[in-house]
């Protein structure tokens, strides 16, 4: 649908709302000035904290099954999030070997089957057949129509990832695996065996797709080098040896040049060094780092963010696939907004090479599988999940109860890069027309879905979102209007 | 692990999936008749359940002769609606939900043959808020919907399940009336209650 106003003088504003395969609900804006340059985009996102009222009251133990509930896309991040907090609730943050790898297992079949849909979902349609094919061609059926062995992959993948939750979560719905204190299974030798005998085929498409993608970086390097890239501060959990580790750690943020800016904290002290910040155009925070402040503060966090903090990745396969990353910057900082994507499938090639570590572990049989201690009634749970760093934080009050519950999601953590993104490449498409072109709804599309966000989680609310756009004048006034449903 | 793999050891007969979030009141009512199921299903029928529609359950779609999707509805006829799946390519769907419809093409697509499928619509009221727990409604309807695939998944007689559903829908209008799908037993198409 395309509704054209009147064009008046002055600055305009393009809306742009809601935004194909990303989850939830949201819209652009552009803003134009006198001369139809763009001068600010914002992508408007409803977020809503019902979900936080909604854990309070609650025993403690029930939380880690029921923020799952959040939404139905990465319920094990917050799973495993919640769980490390309410480990330290009851003093069992020291887990056993079984109970810590048995929720890296699961962690780990999450980051692998979600890094594989957002790849051959998502993004192959827009690598495979270009930014300006027919959207109604350019999705997952497309590439089923037209390279059935990759949608095969696709599919496969994420069902090997879904089949390793369940095993090590107890079901795809309220999974239960992680509980205070440890886990309430261990992996079978059957269930183990199950995996083994797919896993040679499941890193070789992860090979095979860490391969597209990086080759379609590199032979496209010049054209993506700008597209909707911008200087950033880089935002994740390592390993307190600088290795990537994607489930606990210590906080380290880099800036655009590599400089450290938040050294290897603690982050049960998160609060102490990073802040949201509220503007009134939108209803979803905007997170920084409190020393740099909430100007220059702002980061970016998952798969792009997590190679520029870690100093090396600890499985061979995705460390050498790391340092052919970090070639392209010459060791720097890698600010390519559509890097995250080849940084994406490095990531689910290191996740399937810890799958198979894992596998291979025969503390996954053992029997010791939950520890308790001290009890304390405030703990920070963090994890690196798919989309980035998922922060929970909780209250506990001796009655068991939950008194206070803050979530900050990933798509929150990285809402000022993913408005960047977008005034970039409305920046670049934009000049001298006020017009929603269907290339500039492309190219929208396209930066936004390199952070793979869930919006549905940063709004805690369900539902489709297609996309729609607004130019608004310097008045406030709609002076052209593109919807994609 | 591939296509063919996937299916060359037969297709096993039925498959349930029930999908819907049950921490959203209503939109749990497919999970909710899944669980219930679970336990009294008859030989040859596999019951699943999830959040929502994703594209690995192509793969499980493929490797069954029959697939009943059940999900909650905000606008079927009242008590619920069954009807037959017709793959179609769906262009629109978002990151992490797939439609029915969009399972059974992608099935298709990346597994061949021609897989079966059909869903059982159960009308929901309240989807807005978090919640755990269905409405009063939502309740007599999913009981009125669990009495009929208990019957229909004895007699397995999907089509003429199906079509009464498409009759049904199309003779009584946009507002078909309560009961007026199957008889509860699921032995054949009737217009009489469904309790």
């Amino acid at each position: 649908m395309v509704t054209n106003a009147s064009t008046t003088a002055g600055t305009r504003k393009i809306t742009i709302e809601p935004v194909t395969r990303v989850e939830g609900h949201g819209k652009v804006t552009l803003h134009l000035d006198e001369k139809n340059n763009v001068s600010q985009a914002r992508l408007h996102i409803v977020e809503f904290r019902g979900f936080e009222r909604f854990i309070q009251g609650r025993p403690y133990w029930e939380v880690p099954v029921i923020v799952q509930r959040l939404c139905g896309i990465c319920p094990v991040s917050h799973h495993l999030a919640a769980a490390k907090a309410m480990d330290r609730i009851v003093g069992g943050e020291n887990l056993t070997p079984t109970a810590e790898k048995m929720r890296r297992l699961m962690h780990y079949g999450q980051m692998f089957q979600s890094h594989a849909l957002h790849f051959f979902h998502l993004v192959s349609p827009d690598l495979l057949f270009g930014f300006d094919a027919d959207p109604a061609v350019r999705n997952v059926i497309g590439v089923a129509a037209k390279f059935p062995d990759l949608a095969v992959q696709g599919v496969m993948m994420r069902k090997f990832g879904q089949e390793i939750i369940k095993a090590t979560a107890g079901k795809k719905i309220h999974g239960t695996g992680a509980i205070p204190g440890g886990v309430n299974k261990n992996l079978s030798v059957q269930e183990r065996d199950f995996f083994l005998k797919d896993m040679e085929q499941m890193l070789a498409w992860a090979r095979s797709a860490l391969s597209i993608a990086k080759d379609y970086t590199a032979e496209h390097l010049a054209e993506l080098k700008d597209f909707g890239s911008f200087e950033s501060n880089h935002l994740s959990l390592v390993r307190k040896d600088g290795a990537m580790d994607l489930y606990h750690g210590v906080l380290r943020a880099v800036d655009a040049k590599g400089e450290r800016v938040l050294n290897d904290v603690d982050y049960q002290e998160y609060a102490k060094h990073i802040a949201e910040e509220v503007r009134d155009w939108s209803y979803m925070k905007f997170p920084f780092m409190k020393s740099v402040g909430p100007e220059k503060g702002w980061y970016r966090v998952g798969p792009l963010a997590r190679l520029n903090t870690a100093d090396f990745i600890d499985t061979p396969e995705a460390e050498a696939a790391r340092k052919e990353f970090k070639a392209v910057t010459g060791g720097k900082p890698n600010n390519i907004t559509m890097a995250y994507h080849w940084a994406r499938m490095i990531e689910c090639l290191h996740s399937a090479e810890k799958i198979n570590d894992l596998l291979h572990d025969k503390d996954l049989q053992g029997t010791d599988l939950v520890t308790k201690g001290e009890r304390r009634e405030e703990a920070v749970g963090l994890i690196e999940a798919p989309r980035g760093t998922l922060f929970h934080h909780y209250r506990v009050n001796k009655q068991d109860q939950v008194t206070m519950a803050n979530l900050i999601v990933s798509t929150t953590n990285n809402n000022e890069p993913m408005n960047r993104a977008v005034q970039k490449v409305a920046q670049d498409c934009i000049s001298g027309k006020p017009e929603v072109t269907e290339g500039l709804l492309n190219r929208i599309e396209v930066a936004i879905r390199a952070y793979d966000p869930c919006l549905s989680c940063a709004t805690h609310a369900m539902g489709r979102m297609p996309l729609d756009v607004e130019i608004h004048d310097c008045e406030g006034k709609v002076v052209d209007r593109r919807q994609r449903d | 692990m591939t296509a063919a793999s996937a299916t060359s050891a037969g297709l096993k007969p039925v498959l349930v999936i029930g999908f819907g979030n049950p921490g959203r009141q209503d939109d749990g009512i497919g999970p909710e008749l899944a669980r219930r199921l679970e336990g009294s299903a008859p030989e040859g029928v596999t019951v699943d359940s999830d959040y929502q529609l994703m594209i690995e359950d192509a793969a499980d779609v493929a490797g069954h002769e029959v697939t009943v999707f059940i999900d909650a509805s905000t606008s079927c006829p009242e008590p619920f609606l069954f009807r037959e799946v017709h793959p179609r390519e769906d262009a629109s769907f978002s990151t992490h939900s797939v439609s029915p419809e969009a399972v059974v093409h992608l099935a298709a697509k990346c597994f061949g043959g021609r897989p079966r499928a059909f869903v059982l619509e159960i009308r929901g009221y309240d989807f807005d808020g978090f919640g755990e727990g269905l409405s009063a409604r939502a309740e007599a309807n999913l009981s009125a919907a669990a009495g009929f695939l208990a019957g229909l998944l004895r007699t397995k007689d999907f089509d003429a399940a199906a079509a009464a559903g498409t009759k049904a829908k199309a003779s009584e209008g946009p507002e078909p009336q309560a009961g007026s799908v199957l008889q509860p037993d699921g032995s054949g198409p009737a217009t009489g209650a469904v309790e």
